[in-house]
């Protein structure tokens, strides 16, 4: 019975409870101070802006720096509302989200490059392929090259991975190597560029892209800018060189330029120890042209 | 003659059959209970249930979104065991059963129970955080965006909305067990009908409306989709604390730590442990309601 | 005893009520008013009671209106018509120069494409896949159970669909992603890992233990005295099952297939987990499968908010509501045809 009684109590502090949803704000107050920095936005960015925000708050002792992710868009309508001072994005913003600043905050979104995302095209570990000419992708990814044997693997017909429409990856790549043409429809669209690594070590016939990533049973194929040039591998070397074709820069936004924390921030993102932990989160350090 | 054996080998056949079903239900059950116990055991120590993740998700444990998880569903019963209960209060004890107005929650009840949970999730994005979140922030904050994003408020509030049906069905069925004499007796000594329902019916109901809640915080435990957009977080380095921070979830850790990782084979024991847990929590707090839910039946038959 | 104690209850307290108004009378003033006071709670408490419980109904209608409310520009608004009309979603497009008009969902692409048919016939397809197999094992797993299973069976068995109905999708999704696809691949030499075969099993292990226990349950209500007319013509255990309890729970195993499929419709984490997205126009079931709510999930995350792209993914959420309380709908009728059909006969 004493058992019950206290249960009945719990249920009734729990109506109580509820009766007064908590509908004040006052955790999050507008006006923090100098002291705080907000980077909001793409989920694949998150693991970066974390290690350096890290790095970063560790050097300026009594400095917090808050990273989240919930995707570019949530990113970015942030920076449009003013809830972070840095949207980071693993897509260009779109030309009526910046209208969308310049309206809202008065000034407009003001691009800074990060770091560099090698974009490799992960085959089987067992494939004979030796290397793919950028045009050999294009059209495989087209729909027209169907089978390995056209470019020199054995004869199997070719399974298609690539990234979920939303992300910056599909986008560049779509631009990038497609040329804005359309991906065959039997393209798989994966998740995340472990999805595609895990989806290729079990297919030997089949061919993906994304981000530098570490996984068993694949291997990075090497890419021919065309028919002449030399077949590069994705490494450190090559893509900050420029050498390797597949490349992509990745951007944190700022409505106006970044004054403060802020520019602190994007200082220290651009300095060699912050080039240095892009490199760890699976990313390169921009090339020293890159540097403005 | 024949005929009977035709008869006896049809009905043998017919017995195979219909086990066979049991088999397969059980195999597939033990199939997945056994890899997953198999690879996801050695993974689980202390560090792994109190640590946050380290280098990427590859590294560390998980307890950020142990933590995400608690608070959400904990929130969530707030929100939806009162509620839920007195629907069933209201179904039960004070409408009869044939009136409209019953029969419409009713019905209503029945189709929440039916709505897919990606379609919550839409629901929850739509309402709670663009209408509801957003006429905060422009009412009271000046259209600052504070309460109109993806928060821990809102995805628990859609997650009780996706329950409300579990809490309803499981209080109607403990308001049952309380036999009608009881209640009988209490307004023959005079209570109002409240009284009666306070003092003596709901304290009596009380284990099987546990039963009810418990059941809701494993389905939302367990939901993944409903939160993909009003709430959950890839990765936070801090814990949440305020009603419109987002969280981290053991359901969305494993779709992401799946498909985002940058390091495969790192992450899979880290991903086959945090699994467990996440059947571990679902299956502990079901394997409780069912006990006290038999228990119930066994002490009032 | 269900719902019987309310009604008598009512009479209940309308007795009491005289009886208490009586008491008002013969006592003194200080006990009325804290009589007054007890029945001023009680109408409070029954009004209070009666707003909350219609809680449900409000949530059904905030979600049509809400979905609606995002969906609708489809309809009205010219920066969403610039890219996409209803129109052009239900039918074929000239979507290419020079091509004849096809079905396409790239809804990222110079010329957006949101054709509906490609993720609808993904949808039913992997639904059915997962009807396909998971009826013939929760029925007949539903009917061993109920009708020939010794005790100590029956008493492994429903636990086990408990724990199989609790496990969260997104386990069941990682395990078929991480395990069984490989499994089945080898086992049939499919040219895709993911494909439609592969998440319909998927989302036939969440559909089993909805068909198992409400089959059960159709099984159950058939009168006792319907078996023991059987046994006493001198029919077995087993053919008093194939031949008169199925017979007899048939519209309420129909109504739970329906229920399962509706199910299978809505889930969402296992398809986007294990069934390679691809929106491929096709009835093949060894090809890759994008289904509605798969889309919505991988979608929304990233999309322009009040965009194009989200006001179709809104038309979607629709689209699936509908369907879903369709099949709901459906069932519900069999479910009251099942009650029907066994209480006529009495």
């Amino acid at each position: 019975m004493r058992l019950e009684r206290g249960i009945l109590l719990f249920v009734a502090i729990l109506a109580l409870a509820s009766c007064k949803p908590p509908r004040r704000a006052e955790g999050r107050d507008p006006s923090r101070g100098p002291s705080t920095l907000t980077i909001k936005g793409s989920d694949t960015m998150v693991m970066l802006a974390q290690r350096q925000a890290e790095a970063f708050m560790e050097k300026n002792p009594g400095v917090s720096v808050q990273v989240t992710g919930g995707g570019s868009g949530t990113g970015i309508a942030a920076l449009i509302n003013g809830t972070t001072e840095i949207a980071t994005a693993s897509r260009p913003m779109k030309a009526s989200e910046k209208a969308q600043v310049e309206e809202r905050r008065g000034r407009p979104a003001v691009e800074h490059a990060v770091a560099l995302d090698g974009i490799a095209i992960y085959v089987h570990e067992s494939n004979p392929v030796p290397h793919l000419t950028l045009d050999q992708i294009k059209r495989i990814y087209e729909g027209r090259i169907r089978d390995w044997s056209e470019v020199g693997g054995s004869p199997g017909r070719i399974t298609l991975y690539s990234r979920e429409n939303s992300s910056g990856t599909y986008a560049y790549f779509k631009e990038a190597v497609l040329e804005d043409e359309d991906f065959d429809p039997r393209t798989q669209p994966l998740p995340g560029t472990a999805a595609v690594v895990n989806a290729i070590a079990r297919d030997p016939r089949g061919i993906g892209f994304g981000g530098i990533a570490y996984g068993g049973g694949v291997r990075a194929l090497p890419v021919k800018k065309d028919e002449s040039s030399e077949a590069v591998v994705p490494s450190l070397e090559t893509v900050t060189a420029g050498t390797y074709p597949i490349s992509r820069k990745l951007f944190m936004y700022t409505a106006g330029e970044p004054t403060g924390l802020a520019a602190q921030f994007l200082e220290f993102a651009l300095s060699p120890e912050g080039q240095q932990l892009a490199e760890k989160a699976g990313y390169y350090p921009l090339r020293p042209t890159n540097r403005e | 003659m024949i005929e009977a054996k035709r008869y006896r080998k049809s009905t043998i056949a017919f017995a195979t059959l219909s086990g066979s079903g049991v088999v397969v239900i059980l195999g597939c059950l033990a199939l997945i209970l056994v890899d997953i116990f198999v690879n996801g055991l050695p993974q689980l120590s202390w560090e792994f249930l109190t640590q946050p993740p380290r280098d990427g998700m590859t590294a560390g444990g998980i307890f950020p979104a142990i933590f995400g998880t608690v608070l959400l569903v904990l929130l969530m019963t707030i929100a939806v065991v009162p509620v839920g209960v007195i629907t069933a209060v209201f179904l039960h004890e004070y409408a009869r059963p044939d009136a409209w107005y019953a029969r419409l929650i009713r019905g209503a009840v029945y189709n929440l129970a039916g709505i897919p949970s990606i379609v919550f999730g839409l629901f929850g994005l739509g309402f709670f955080i663009q209408f509801v979140g957003r006429g905060i922030d422009s009412w009271f904050f000046g259209g600052e965006v504070v309460w109109g994003q993806p928060a821990l408020i809102w995805a628990s509030l859609t997650l009780a909305v996706l329950t409300l049906p579990v809490v309803i069905v499981a209080t109607e069925e403990a308001l049952r067990t309380v036999p009608r004499e009881n209640r009988e007796a209490a307004l023959a000594l005079g209570c109002t009908p409240f009284e009666a329902l306070w003092k003596v019916t709901l304290p009596q109901a009380a284990p099987g409306i546990l039963t009810g809640a418990i059941l809701a915080v494993s389905r939302g435990a367990g939901e993944t989709a409903p939160i993909l957009f009003t709430g959950a977080a890839y990765f936070l380095p801090y814990l949440p604390t305020h009603p419109t921070d987002q969280f981290m979830h053991l359901g969305y850790h494993v779709y992401v730590m799946a498909t985002q990782s940058p390091d495969v084979e790192a992450t899979k024991p880290i991903l086959y442990g945090t699994v467990l847990v996440l059947l571990l929590v679902t299956a502990a707090l079901n394997g409780l309601a069912v006990w006290l839910r038999y228990r119930l039946r066994r002490t009032n038959p | 005893m269900e719902g019987v104690p309310s009604e008598s209850l009512r009479e209940g307290f309308g007795g009491l009520e005289t009886a208490s108004s009586r008491a008002v009378a013969a006592t003194p003033d200080p006990a009325g008013s804290r009589l007054r006071r007890r029945k001023a709670i009680d109408r409070a408490a029954r009004w209070i009671i009666t707003l909350i419980a219609s809680t449900a109904i409000a949530a059904v209608a905030l979600i049509f209106l809400f979905l609606a409310r995002e969906a609708f520009p489809i309809l009205t608004s010219a920066a969403v018509h610039e890219e996409v009309t209803l129109g052009k979603m239900i039918f074929p497009q000239p979507w290419r120069e020079g091509e004849p008009a096809y079905y396409a969902w790239q809804p990222v692409s110079k010329v957006p494409k949101y054709s509906l048919l490609p993720l609808l016939v993904g949808t039913f397809k992997v639904a059915l896949i997962a009807l396909i197999f998971a009826v013939p094992v929760a029925v007949l797993g539903a009917v061993f159970t109920s009708e020939l299973a010794p005790r100590r069976v029956r008493e492994i068995v429903k636990p086990a669909v408990e724990l199989l109905a609790g496990i969260p999708s997104v386990v069941l999704g990682f395990f078929v992603l991480m395990v069984l696809a490989t499994h089945l691949q080898d086992l049939f030499g499919l040219q895709y890992r993911l494909n439609t075969i592969v998440a319909g099993i998927g989302l036939g292990l969440t559909i089993v233990p909805v068909i198992f226990t409400l089959s059960e349950d159709a099984l159950t209500a058939v009168p006792q005295r319907y078996r023991e007319a059987a046994f006493a013509l001198g029919a077995s255990r087993t053919r008093t099952a194939w031949s008169v309890v199925l017979p007899a729970a048939s519209p309420g195993i129909f109504a739970a297939i329906v229920l399962g499929f509706g199910r299978a419709m809505g889930e969402t984490m296992i398809v986007l987990m294990a069934s390679g997205n691809a929106a491929i126009l096709s009835w093949d079931p060894t090809l890759p499968v994008r289904t509605v709510p798969a889309t919505i999930a991988a979608e929304m995350g990233e999309v322009v908010v009040g965009g194009p792209h989200w006001t179709v993914l809104f038309v979607l959420g629709v689209l699936l509501l509908l369907l879903t309380i369709g099949f709901n709908g459906l069932s519900g009728w069999y479910v009251r045809r099942l009650r029907q059909r066994l209480g006529g006969t009495s």
